[in-house]
């Protein structure tokens, strides 16, 4: 059945494969063709923790309005194996349509040993209460039956066309380009022009200009055999580019926090190899010469170390001597760090943790997605000590923060934990460029010159660096009674100073004194509350939506605002209330803003990536309310807009339990 | 003006325990500090945790008493983010090869410029005297309820065969001897081990200052003690390679030597290789001007806060409008 009126330029894309298989090559010259066609993407990557053979696969949402999220329906699954269409076409909408092998239609469910038992058996259960048999062609069957379009491809017999046509005969190393190929039919079955295609191809092997051309040949020979040998009025989608937007770029999450740490000035990062926070930090090492506005190009200085307490005890060091210094780990890292983090707090030390969350316990699932370190992250280290805790909500977001953490790290002087995930990390989209104009970098209190009488000086003329400087507001609670004491870097004249991590005097002596361990704690916490008052409200917590009576209020932090806000705008458009705050300072606690935020409103509704709902305990633990319903999601696959969007229906239907577990993800 | 001896003390009280081996290897610190005439502000002493790790707190240069174990890594990042600093970092046996042993392992693959001071005593004294990692197997000092049952590790062996360029070891009742092998070791170029033997008087009862001074070992002849160590130089051994192909041979007999010990112990350069390219040359190869302008000296804004960094060049990649 032919469609009409084919949805142009809206759909949600797949293309799955072994890992090792170009299953990301294709999916970013497919964002990347889009992009460049003036379309707004959002891609998501999952994968397994291995690193060939298991499965892998890659959704990229486009549209022409801004998108900020995934979906679970599924437009156009494209493939080249048997696993991906297993796995996936399921959940291929009507309308949508397939791209796949025809050599592997007899492939049985049983032949796949990468499948998990446990989805096997739920697939064999499917297709047995369905009626099908138990093959790659029982599931297209049932798709089809569906209003699923399925386009097969003789990639086989399309490389061996190729190959004598091109005149070369290394069939295995022309296979390789079967991703290619497979993403190319998919263009031409969405009328994408292919001259567009052919520059993103280009692009993303830039730096192989024959391999580029090679698979440049091979697209165009899989599209025109595509678009003359299948029919696609079927298909209900169709692509087609535009001009592509001004001061629009293409980024992925493991970027932009690196080039957020160029910007800000950080100049040293250390790390220990780990899921998903390498990335980050590799970047920063292929890019190690900062060409700066002015004078010779600077650098930064990447270390790997022997270990993640190597890393954040190397960066405490490196920050001492004035150096804007970071570490970048994941949960398993960050466990090891806890100690040095107290460190850090104890002696004042600024420096920047990128943390990159994905799901624990202990190893837990090393290559997904999970909110489970907000509570450790505020709480981690024995004893107490002020640290801040900010978390950024999506890939735009993450590189203004990380200007920010490192600048709240040099005004309050203690260890920043930047909270990031492998939602963010894996991730790709298009947002506006990166505007230098809206970025300020703050040192706070530095004193690079020591006089003899320099008030800073105190007992046989050393110089105070943990000074108790008092303020004259006993009589106010929610005050600092001390003030930030001037931080000096090692090696500066006139300005010998201790550190340790035993209590200390004002020099940084160990002491066990009574009163000036009380005084000692007062100033180390009073600290949290000038941040509290130096931080702007917006980047404490920031409110979407429209109010009204009856609003319903979403609360959450972190990667979940972009399935929030595009579930919110559909339930907007439908005349529903919807308020949504985004909370991103997470330590200290904002308690006025938050208060104001959503003191007072009915209907609270949290939603995060985590079992226990912490951020819901945080507030009740700060400012005493409580959430009216808990949304959570632990099995690693990152919350859909459709997730959310479906769940809130059935909150504002009013028979919704408090706490809902959502669950979509292969 | 020039720099004295006490230019480089504290007016801390030093609470370590009357006797105690520490006080002579501070005293050789200061020493060698105060001959080398290195400024206070630009040298800084860092340690880890337990009786040595508040050796810097006694020391007027810059101080950093860091985490138990943890000393190299603090004192590496320190070093090569700013490499005009004089780095020296100490701390006890159990500190560097028990719960650090990993760093100590990993600091001499990198070689980075700097000294590291290891006072070894066979136990760990602030916890009251439980075996360390140089404690022989079998012995059972007095606070042990049971002989010691792990063997020791040879940090000397250990040194050598992690990468560390020079190794030497020094006793920390030879002062003017332990001062000079200090600043052989702040001189050289490249990562120096140097590993101090320094009688515990409270809980060691057995490696004591009278066990090093030969009290058990009388000459046969004259009745004379004899002290168990012995100098390396005065002995016509030469730990130093002065070509590469001298390299492994010379580095077989300091393994070979560190495992002297008994009635006969040595002490001085047990061995020395300038020709490995230290951490900070191996930065300069990929960030040519690193040492002139390091991390730490790098400006990162200019006026009214905005960054000096321009990233423009991989934005412009980024761009989906070619």
């Amino acid at each position: 059945m032919s469609v009409t009126n084919k949805v142009n330029n809206s759909l949600n894309w797949l293309i799955g494969g072994a890992q090792g298989s170009g299953v990301d090559s294709a999916a970013n010259i497919f964002s990347r063709a889009c992009a460049e066609g003036g379309l707004q993407v959002y891609g998501k990557r999952e994968y397994y923790s291995n690193i060939k053979g298991e499965h892998s696969y890659f959704t990229v949402r486009v549209s022409e309005k801004e998108i900020r999220s995934h979906v679970d329906e599924i437009s156009m699954l494209v493939s080249f194996d048997a696993e991906t269409l297993l796995r996936h076409t399921v959940s291929v909408v009507k309308g949508g349509g397939i791209v796949y092998d025809s050599e592997l239609i007899d492939v049985k469910i049983g032949e796949v040993p990468t499948l998990d038992d446990a989805f096997r058996d739920r697939l064999v259960a499917l297709l047995e209460k369905e009626g099908r048999p138990l093959t790659v062609q029982g599931i297209l069957e049932y798709a089809s039956d569906r209003g699923v379009s399925l386009f097969n491809v003789p990639y086989f017999q399309l490389l061996e066309e190729f190959s004598a046509k091109s005149e070369d005969h290394s069939l295995s190393k022309l296979s390789r380009m079967v991703n290619v190929m497979s993403l190319s039919c998919s263009m031409a079955l969405l009328g994408f022009q292919f001259e567009t295609l052919g520059s993103a191809i280009k692009f993303i092997f830039r730096s192989k200009p024959k391999i580029a051309d090679l698979n440049v040949m091979a697209a165009n020979y899989a599209y025109e055999y595509a678009r003359t040998h299948h029919n696609a009025s079927t298909l209900a989608y169709n692509l087609t580019a535009k001009n592509p937007l001004p001061d629009v770029i293409l980024v992925q999450g493991n970027q932009s926090s690196a080039l957020g740490k160029l910007t800000a000035g950080c100049r040293f990062q250390t790390y220990y190899p780990i899921t998903p926070a390498s990335d980050d930090s590799e970047f920063l090492e292929a890019n190690e010469i900062v060409p700066q506005v002015e004078g010779t190009d600077g650098s930064i200085l990447v270390l790997q170390t022997e270990d993640e307490i190597a890393a954040i005890t190397m960066a405490i060091g490196g920050a001492l001597t004035g150096a804007r210094s970071a570490t970048a780990t994941s949960g398993p890292g960050f466990s090891l760090m806890t100690e040095a983090l107290g460190w850090a707090g104890m002696n004042e030390v600024p420096v920047v943790v990128s943390l990159y969350q994905r799901a624990g316990p202990a190893t837990g699932l090393p290559t997904r997605h999970e909110q489970g370190d907000l509570l450790f992250a505020t709480k981690a280290g024995h004893g107490e000590f002020p640290r801040i805790v900010y978390s950024s909500g999506d890939i735009e977001e993450s590189y203004y923060d990380t200007i920010k953490v490192f600048n709240f790290a040099e005004k309050f002087q203690m260890p920043v934990i930047h909270l990031l995930d492998k939602a963010i990390a894996n991730s790709i989209t298009t947002c506006k460029m990166f505007d230098q104009q809206r970025i300020s970098i703050d040192r706070g209190l530095l004193v690079d010159n020591i006089s003899d009488s320099s008030p800073h000086l105190g007992d046989a003329n050393h110089y105070r660096r943990f000074r108790l400087i008092r303020n004259n507001n006993d009589n106010k609670d929610n005050d600092a009674r001390y003030s930030i004491s001037p931080r000096v870097l090692l090696g500066t004249e006139n300005g010998i100073f201790w550190n340790t991590g035993d209590e200390h005097t004002e020099e940084g002596h160990i002491t066990e004194d009574p009163e000036i361990r009380t005084a000692m704690m007062d100033k180390r916490m009073d600290k949290l509350m000038i941040a509290l008052d130096q931080i702007g409200d917006e980047d404490k917590a920031t409110l979407y939506g429209i109010d009204g009576p009856n609003a319903l209020t979403v609360i959450s932090w972190g990667s979940t605002k972009g399935a929030i806000l595009d579930a919110m705008d559909r339930l907007i458009d439908e005349g529903k209330n919807i308020r949504f705050v985004q909370l991103r300072l997470l330590n200290p606690f904002p308690f006025e803003r938050m208060r104001d935020l959503i003191g007072g409103h009915k209907q609270l509704v949290d939603i995060e990536m985590n079992y226990s709902s912490q951020l819901g305990l945080l507030i009740s633990e700060n400012i005493g309310i409580s959430m009216d319903h808990l949304i959570v999601k632990y099995n690693g696959r990152p919350i859909s807009s459709s997730e959310v969007y479906n769940v809130l229906m059935r909150i504002m239907s009013g028979e919704a339990p408090r706490r809902i577990v959502l669950e979509h993800g292969a | 003006m020039a720099l004295k001896l006490s230019d480089y003390k504290t007016e801390v009280h030093n609470d370590w325990c009357p006797g105690c081996g520490d006080f002579g290897i501070l005293n050789a610190i200061q020493m060698a500090l105060a001959e080398m005439g290195i400024q206070k502000h630009r040298a800084v002493i860092f340690s880890g945790i337990g009786c040595s790790g508040k050796t810097p707190h006694f020391i007027n240069t810059y101080g950093i008493h860091t985490l138990h174990g943890r000393v190299l890594p603090f004192s590496q990042g320190a070093k090569l983010c700013n490499p005009g600093l004089e780095v020296i970092a100490v701390g006890g046996d159990g500190d560097g090869l028990g719960i650090g042993a990993g760093h100590f392992v990993s600091a001499g693959r990198r070689n980075v410029d700097m000294l590291y001071i290891i006072f070894n005593n066979g136990v760990y004294g602030l916890t009251k005297g439980q075996a360390s990692p140089t404690l022989k197997l079998g012995l059972k000092t007095k606070s042990l309820p049971l002989p010691n049952s792990n063997n020791s590790v040879n940090p000397l062996a250990l040194a050598a065969v992690s990468g560390f360029t020079f190794i030497a070891r020094g006793y920390s009742y030879d002062v003017r001897h332990l001062k000079d092998l200090i600043i052989q070791g702040v001189s050289h170029k490249g990562l120096a081990y140097l590993d101090v033997l320094q009688p515990c008087p409270t809980y060691n009862d057995i490696n004591t200052r009278e066990w090093y001074q030969g009290s058990d070992n009388p000459d046969p002849e004259t009745g004379k003690q004899i002290p168990r160590t012995y100098k390396l130089e005065g002995a016509g051994y030469d730990g130093i390679v002065h070509s590469e192909n001298e390299a492994d041979n010379k580095m077989s007999n300091a393994i070979l030597k560190s495992y002297e010990w008994g009635k006969k112990i040595p002490i001085g350069i047990f061995y020395q290789n300038e020709m490995v390219p230290t951490y900070e040359d191996r930065i300069a190869a990929k960030i040519p001007d690193y040492v002139k302008n390091p991390p730490s000296k790098q400006r990162v804004f200019l006026a009214g806060g905005r960054s000096s960094s321009d990233i423009s060049n991989l934005l412009d990649v980024l761009r989906v409008a070619i």
